[in-house]
């Protein structure tokens, strides 16, 4: 038996959170977004020719929400667990008739969520500077959102693993933001010599943003489907991982 | 009918600090227990077994009986917690923090519920302030109004009047006393011994892990209590007269009273009396009492100490 009701509140509790800090949760990523646009698709985007049908301008957009996607669903929802725990109130859901399934699936579902709108306003906003028609909308939603879920899981493993703030962020700000620099945002992977070439093709990421741009254009480097497939192993891997933690209590039970 | 059932439960924490040392223990339903024992001796480690906010390392517990293991989501969902230390999130309104509250048990929305608690605990004017922006008695009531979210069988309050203002204490007894009018089996720790004399229906002292005594607070009155006769002298004295070191009597630090403790039945008061005025000692007043459980408790736990067993 499932506790829907709990599971629910937290949802809650996490998207309501949300809109108390909207500033800094939604506006100031969309901005980040524009000014991308400006600085890259603008001045640097006129040097850099891409093939095919899509400018430069539609090549980025997938890369910018990917990194939104995964960089917003981290976060959310490391700090989404980190800060009951930090505040000592982590025992209202330890003393409630709740355990892993409502607990992990609450806080990141919602994290999950919240990039998600994150990765749409994202959208939207490049909708003012170039036209983006989706050459498969199911299959960006999907990916994208199965994406944003994974990370939202690795967010939760950080957010319970983390004794303080330094190293609650310290994953977001030096893994994850190289990665998805390097993962090919701003740049085809063939513009580069063949050894980063290499390189690039071990960044989990790569593959994420390389995925994202199939549903989009309809055309990419690699194969989709081994990317779907991957992001949702990472995602039983990572699911294991936050349910073993429940089962000894790491993080969470004295 | 016992409605907690603890058999040898022992928590010994990853640093190797034995919290609970094979502890037995039986709450009855609707009883008022009282928990006492000095800081560090186990009693929220006990609490937090129960509630399941602390893993055991050994031993069952059952609750209405059901094992809070196996079957967690019954026992938590009949137990409301009041924990020892002001833990809030202090940037949601007292409403809200019910809401969620609630809502993590399970259960819909109520807000009759919400406004007959915050009412009864005198918040409601203040339902819709920040957490944060309240006193600490304040904040204190309001974990109280929080376990009370599930409408729970039995209710535990660690510590509760740590920090509230002495007028308040009462109007949260008063609570507590209708609480378990209605049915509920409350366990609390206090160190207000007159707190646990005033609530309890029975007495559990843990030490260092261990239960060493559990009595009905009648019984343990009775049988441990001495009694106390007071004397107010009209001059105070420097010491106690040679003369009078025959008696077990002890003078208090500004000199104006002195204490005999006796067991009740015991004769000789005409007689000290009749002594202390040959020193030419004049009296002001003479009172007797009942030792209190400050007292009682105080010379348990000496006594545990040195013979380790009771
Ligand atoms: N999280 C913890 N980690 C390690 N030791 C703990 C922890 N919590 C309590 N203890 C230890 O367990 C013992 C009992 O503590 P506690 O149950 O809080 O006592 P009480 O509530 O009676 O004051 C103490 O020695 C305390 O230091
Ligand atoms: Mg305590």
């Amino acid at each position: 038996m499932i506790n829907w009701i709990g599971l629910w509140t937290i949802f809650r509790k996490e998207i309501e959170r949300t809109r108390t800090v909207i500033v800094q949760s939604i506006i100031a990523p969309t901005l980040t977004t524009a000014l991308y646009f400006i600085v890259f698709g603008a001045a640097v985007g006129n040097q850099i020719t891409t093939t095919g049908d899509v400018s430069y301008k539609q090549f980025i957009v997938p890369g910018l929400i990917m990194m939104a996607l995964v960089t917003n669903a981290m976060i959310a929802s490391a700090s989404g667990i980190y800060f009951p725990r930090f505040l000592g109130i982590i025992t209202d859901l330890l003393a409630a008739p709740m355990d892993f399934v409502e607990i992990t699936f609450g806080y990141t579902i919602a994290a999950a969520v919240r990039a998600t709108i994150i990765g749409v306003l994202i959208y939207l906003t490049a909708l003012f500077f170039t036209p983006l028609p989706i050459a498969h909308p199911l299959f960006v939603l999907i990916f994208g959102f199965l994406s944003a879920w994974t990370f939202a899981c690795l967010g939760m493993i950080m957010g319970l693993w983390a004794k303080d703030f330094e190293r609650l962020f310290l994953i977001p700000s030096i893994v994850l933001t190289p990665l998805t620099f390097l993962g090919g945002v701003f740049y085809k992977i063939d513009m580069l010599p063949p050894l980063w070439q290499k390189i690039t093709m071990l960044n989990p990421i790569f593959y994420m943003i390389d995925g994202l741009r199939y549903g989009f254009f309809g055309i990419s480097s690699t194969n989709h489907c081994v990317a779907l497939s991957a992001i949702t192993v990472t995602l039983i891997i990572t699911l294991t991982i936050i349910k073993h933690f429940f089962t000894i209590g790491y993080g969470l039970r004295k | 009918m016992s409605i907690i059932n603890i058999q040898n439960v022992t928590k010994t924490f990853p640093e190797g600090t034995k919290a609970l040392d094979n502890v037995s223990l039986s709450i009855n339903d609707g009883e008022v227990f009282a928990l006492l024992g000095p800081n560090g001796a186990g009693k929220t480690t006990l609490i937090g077994v129960i509630a399941g906010v602390v893993q055991k390392t050994d031993g069952t517990i059952t609750v209405l009986g059901k094992d809070t293991v196996k079957d967690y989501r019954q026992t938590r969902g009949t137990i409301g917690l009041v924990p020892q230390e002001i833990q809030v999130d202090i940037f949601l309104s007292i409403k809200k923090t019910l809401e969620y509250q609630r809502g993590f048990f399970g259960k819909r929305k109520n807000e009759k519920l919400i406004e007959k608690t915050l009412k009864a605990l005198s918040l409601w004017d203040k339902k819709d302030a920040p957490v944060g922006s309240l006193s600490g008695g304040m904040k204190r009531r309001v974990l109280i109004a929080k376990a009370l979210m599930n409408e729970p069988k039995i209710l535990f309050l660690d510590e509760p009047t740590a920090g509230v203002d002495v007028e308040l204490r009462k109007g949260m007894w008063d609570y507590v006393k209708e609480l378990k009018k209605n049915g509920t089996t409350i366990i609390l720790t206090t160190h207000y011994l007159e707190e646990a004399e005033m609530m309890a229906d029975r007495i559990g002292v843990i030490n260092k892990g261990k239960i060493i005594l559990v009595e009905e607070k009648k019984t343990l009155m009775k049988k441990l209590g001495d009694k106390t006769l007071e004397i107010t002298l009209d001059t105070p004295i420097q010491k106690i007269p040679e003369k009078l070191t025959q008696y077990n009597l002890s003078l208090t630090k500004d000199g104006e009273k002195i204490t005999y403790r006796y067991k009740p039945g015991q004769t000789g008061i005409t007689k000290l009396l009749a002594n202390i005025k040959e020193c030419g000692i004049s009296l002001k007043d003479v009172e007797t009492r009942e030792t209190s459980l400050e007292e009682i408790f105080l010379s348990l736990i000496d006594n545990n100490n040195e013979t380790k067993t009771i």
